[in-house]
């Protein structure tokens, strides 16, 4: 670590990215009242931390709300035993209305599940089209044609097959869960796939050839030689991956009227009030953000994987 | 009885190239007896590599074949352990580890966890690797990683050693002290080597026969001279040595004069 104090990079480290945000909220600010829609102006930086405050002040409130529905609950609960100890006891759910905060949540859970999911698909099928020229021929086709497929044309189809498939009395997981993180899957399988593919082909030569020297055995030789030498890519394809997921859940959210931040800025939309414009924006820097540290979060793990520390990542 | 330890008989191969087929080698014959020290050495591009792969079983002759202790070679194993021309260490493992996966594989069962590990310290030792057991291939010289290459394929216990430009890319120091290593430990353990070389020197210092082939296409061994000079052999005592410098005027002059390459001497 460089402990000595450097005035470039530290001008490039934090004054100049201070610097463009500045200048963007100032131009925000500026030109936002001058744009004037049905549902009033643009709201202004400010109007829009108003709003941000708002959203946390409903949270707080529902928060509080459903403690005392439990509370409540819970005294009842009590009161029935204490008549008789083998009374049916039931404990019914909140029902209150998701909160902008709860929808993020619900959000982070879905692509989480989605993605983890494609990658569980993608790596292994990668490695393996990456090995063999002919299940490569075989799967390639494929791929090719269902990658450029939207997320739109995906969904009905996935909805389709859920409430067909998924049929049960006591469902663990909610259709409209499943029907987000399946499209979710469906959408960002290909670059992790294809990239994992290509990582895998291009395994040095020489590499190669030691193993062939000390006849490695299929999965030795995927453990020690394939996967170390293929890691660089497949953290891009993953990358990449999971930055389509971000952006086809929110779009699959809003079309399917599925719980998370996509229905959160439809709703909004559909409301008309003269706040919403404020929520939406303040829902789309949200997004913005939590696209940026899920990159973080790939990368973090990506340096905490690879085996040459000194590569740059960025 | 007199059969050869590994004897190459009328082998040629052929590679498909966008201009239809290229003739790299044309009949090469080679008989070599157990324990001896082989030098192969011609111009750039005349199918050194080729030779060598086809005796580690990586490549495949078009015609002819490879007879090792009378069986036949048709895929690579580590009997016939390789020294690849550009060290070929898995970058994400330690020098140790390095050679820990070759020894894991090869005594798989037959060697204890105990033996394993002084085993892997014991062929590090022998190429004064000892200390730098724990760093990555990036972390070390051209040199060292080079000796770890040979490290790898000595702890392999091979009965042929094939070395491909073992110590090209090295300085003259680290070179010579290499090749006095290689020495002492091919004094050791009598194994068949097998090194190709571009350095006339090296050739004569190191080995019992001297393969010098012919230039490609369609390349060959053009002859084999054996070199008789007394073991130990001292790189300071034979410079002076008569039959040193008839060896390596032999040499040169199948090299400078029968085989010479317009476009390669520079
Ligand atoms: N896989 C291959 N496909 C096509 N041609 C090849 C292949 N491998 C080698 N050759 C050709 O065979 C010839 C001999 O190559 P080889 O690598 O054996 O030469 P070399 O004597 O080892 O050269 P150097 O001393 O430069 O390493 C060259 O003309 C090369 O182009
Ligand atoms: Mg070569």
């Amino acid at each position: 670590m460089n402990m000595t104090f450097n005035p470039t990079g530290f001008a490039k480290g934090l004054i100049i990215p201070s610097l463009g945000i500045l200048s963007f909220l100032l131009l925000w600010h500026v030109l936002a009242p001058k744009v004037v829609t049905s549902l009033g102006a643009i709201p202004t930086p400010v109007q829009v931390y108003s709003q941000f405050t708002h959203l946390m002040t409903e949270h707080n409130e529902q928060r509080a709300k459903a403690e005392a529905f439990y509370e409540r609950q819970r005294v009842r609960n009590e009161k029935k035993l204490a008549k008789n100890p083998d009374a049916d006891i039931k404990i019914r759910n909140f029902t209150g209305k998701p909160t902008f905060f709860d929808q993020i949540w619900t959000s982070l859970f879905t692509v989480m599940v989605g993605f983890l999911l494609a990658s569980a698909i993608a790596i292994p099928i990668g490695i393996v089209t990456g090995l063999s020229q002919t299940l490569h021929a075989a799967i390639n086709p494929l791929v090719q044609l269902f990658k450029p497929v939207s997320p739109l044309a995906w969904l009905p189809i996935v909805t389709m097959i859920v409430s067909a498939a998924y049929v049960s009395k006591d469902p663990m997981f909610s259709k409209s869960f499943i029907v987000s993180a399946v499209t979710v899957t469906l959408c960002c399988l290909w670059p992790t796939l294809i990239n994992t593919s290509v990582g895998v082909t291009n395994i040095s030569k020489d590499l190669i050839n030691v193993s062939k020297v000390l006849r490695l055995g299929w999965f030795t030789h995927v453990r020690m030689i394939v996967l170390p030498s293929a890691i660089p890519m497949i953290f891009t394809g993953l990358r990449l991956s999971l930055s389509i997921a971000w952006m086809v859940l929110i779009a699959a959210e809003m079309l399917a009227q599925n719980p998370g931040l996509g229905k959160f800025v439809w709703d909004e939309f559909q409301n008309g009030s003269s706040d919403s414009l404020g929520r939406i924006i303040v829902a789309v820097l949200h997004i913005g953000l939590i696209g940026f540290l899920l990159d973080r979060m790939i990368l973090l793990l990506q340096s905490y994987v690879s085996w040459d520390k000194s590569v740059a990542l960025r | 009885m007199n059969q050869p330890h590994l004897e190459l008989t009328n082998v040629s191969i052929e590679f498909p190239t966008p201009n239809g087929p290229f003739k790299a080698l044309d009949n090469v014959n080679l008989k070599i007896n157990k324990g001896e020290f082989i030098s192969l050495i011609g111009h750039s591009g005349c199918g050194k590599s080729t030779v060598l792969n086809i005796i580690a079983g990586l490549y495949q002759a078009t015609t002819g074949g490879v007879l090792l202790n009378n069986r036949e070679v048709n895929k690579p194993g580590p009997e016939r352990a390789v020294v690849f021309q550009n060290h070929s260490l898995l970058p994400w493992l330690t020098s140790y580890q390095n050679v820990e996966l070759a020894v894991n594989t090869v005594f798989k069962g037959k060697k204890s966890k105990g033996e394993v590990h002084d085993w892997i310290e014991h062929n590090l030792k022998l190429v004064h690797m000892d200390h730098a057991m724990d760093k990555r291939p990036n972390e070390i010289s051209g040199g060292m990683k080079q000796r770890v290459g040979i490290a790898r394929a000595l702890a392999m216990q091979p009965e042929v050693l094939l070395m491909d430009e073992p110590f090209g890319a090295l300085d003259a120091l680290t070179r010579a002290h290499l090749q006095d290593s290689v020495m002492e430990i091919h004094a050791d353990l009598g194994n068949t080597v097998i090194m190709i070389t571009h350095d006339v020197d090296e050739a004569v210092l190191l080995s019992d026969h001297i393969v010098m082939m012919t230039n490609g296409p369609a390349a060959t061994a053009g002859e084999v001279m054996p070199v008789k000079l007394e073991r130990p052999r001292n790189r300071l005592a034979l410079a002076e040595d008569k039959d040193y410098n008839h060896y390596r005027g032999e040499v040169l002059k199948f090299l400078y004069e029968r085989q010479r390459k317009p476009e390669s001497v520079i």
